[in-house]
């Protein structure tokens, strides 16, 4: 029981604390499924594709998916199912009461100066907070190491004589070019960056 | 009554259509829900659904979740702002769960492997893009900067949990926008 009481409490926090959704979500989840070890990096970032190329809210898909996943382990089919619902729940929740509570009041609330410090406050944070998510998931995607491993290990400088490496980097290049200038929607830089990499492998790059 | 519950299940069905047809989340559902709700049903005018995205911003959860709870509740009260958001969450809900039971045996297969190669550097692209993004609507003056500055160091460098820096950046925002207002300004 322990299991979903967890998965619902942790993805609460995730749906009271994350503001203006999407990826200013992914802080946040990053450093709750990695400290219960629901996901690696490497499956967190490839849950972000999955859930770029489905339907409906990030945060909903990833609750859903990893309270399915570690449901499963814990009670099979029908703890896979609940765990889904209550780690679904839990993101959902705080956002639902909150609306429901200042529904009524909104004007006023909008125009508080309090909340607008708040914003003030969050919009910046945010900034910073997915600019360190960025950091660990490009040292995961190129290096195949993290922010720790560095620290005790080193620079992993073999890393830049593998094609694997090369490969990842010049794909990465090409699709920020294409998001930033010439405004390409994400599934279609997830189809063109899969067809890239299906390509490499079968001809024996990557 | 009976109006009232036919509204409801309008509202579960337009908000499931939504949670259907829009890929990626955020603000690529602000457009088709504007289309549903206030094109369509005319359940709230187009004013009021920037206010919706407003609210959104600075209200916690995800932005579609914000957006149907609270058209629900403007047109259905209590009820609907429920069978709104049931709807919203639905469709994923559902694809996700089936695609979570498939994941780990297509994870095998070697074509599967490789397009996961590819699709780890295109998602590291998107999630710069964010941050770029992020910025362009972040506040722009010294303090911000030094927030935004701080924030990644302490993650970066001492993994700093990332609840107690969206607290403590809350609160200094809520302190600078008061010592701002007793001089006469605004952040």
């Amino acid at each position: 029981m322990m299991t979903y009481l967890i998965l619902f409490l942790e993805f609460f926090k995730i749906g009271a604390f994350t503001f203006g959704g999407g990826y200013a979500m992914i802080p946040f989840i990053q450093e709750t499924v990695l400290k219960h070890e629901w996901l690696t990096n490497q499956q967190l970032i490839d849950f972000i594709a999955v859930s770029e190329s489905t339907p409906g809210a990030f945060a909903v898909n990833i609750s859903t998916y990893v309270g399915s996943q570690t449901g499963a382990e814990a009670g099979g089919f029908w703890g896979g199912l609940f765990g889904a619902f209550c780690a679904t729940t839990g993101v959902v929740l705080p956002a639902f009461l909150i609306i429901l509570l200042i529904a009524k009041i909104y004007e006023k609330f909008k125009e508080n100066n309090g909340v607008k410090g708040a914003m003030y406050g969050l919009k910046s944070t945010v900034v910073g907070l997915i600019g360190a998510a960025v950091i660990s998931i490009a040292l995961e995607v190129l290096f195949s190491t993290t922010l720790s491993g560095i620290f005790t290990n080193g620079f992993p400088v073999a890393v830049f004589s593998t094609s694997v490496f090369w490969f990842s980097l010049v794909v990465f290049a090409v699709m920020l070019f294409l998001i930033l200038y010439k405004k390409i929607s994400p599934i279609i830089i997830i189809g063109i960056s899969a067809a890239l990499g299906i390509g490499a492998g079968y001809a024996g790059i990557i | 009554m009976k109006k009232k519950l036919r509204l409801c299940l309008q509202l579960l069905l337009s908000f499931m259509k939504i949670g259907v047809v829009t890929f990626g989340g955020g603000y690529a559902m602000i457009p088709i829900i504007e289309n549903e709700t206030s094109k369509k049903r005319k359940w709230i005018n187009g004013d009021d659904l920037l206010e919706v995205v407003a609210i959104s911003e600075s209200t916690p959860g995800p932005i579609a979740i914000c957006a149907a709870s609270f058209i629900g509740f403007k047109t259905a009260g209590v009820l609907g702002a429920f069978f709104a958001t049931l709807g919203v969450v639905l469709p994923s809900f559902v694809i996700i769960y089936i695609i979570s039971l498939l994941l780990s045996n297509f994870a095998q297969l070697d074509v599967v492997k490789y397009a996961f190669t590819g699709i780890r550097a295109g998602v590291l692209a998107l999630i710069v893009k964010a941050v770029v993004s992020m910025f362009k609507k972040a506040p722009q003056d010294t303090l911000a900067y030094v927030i935004m500055a701080l924030s990644f160091a302490l993650v970066v460098l001492f993994s700093t949990n990332v609840l107690i820096i969206v607290i403590s950046s809350a609160v200094v925002g809520i302190i600078a926008s008061y010592i701002a207002k007793k001089r006469g300004k605004t952040l």
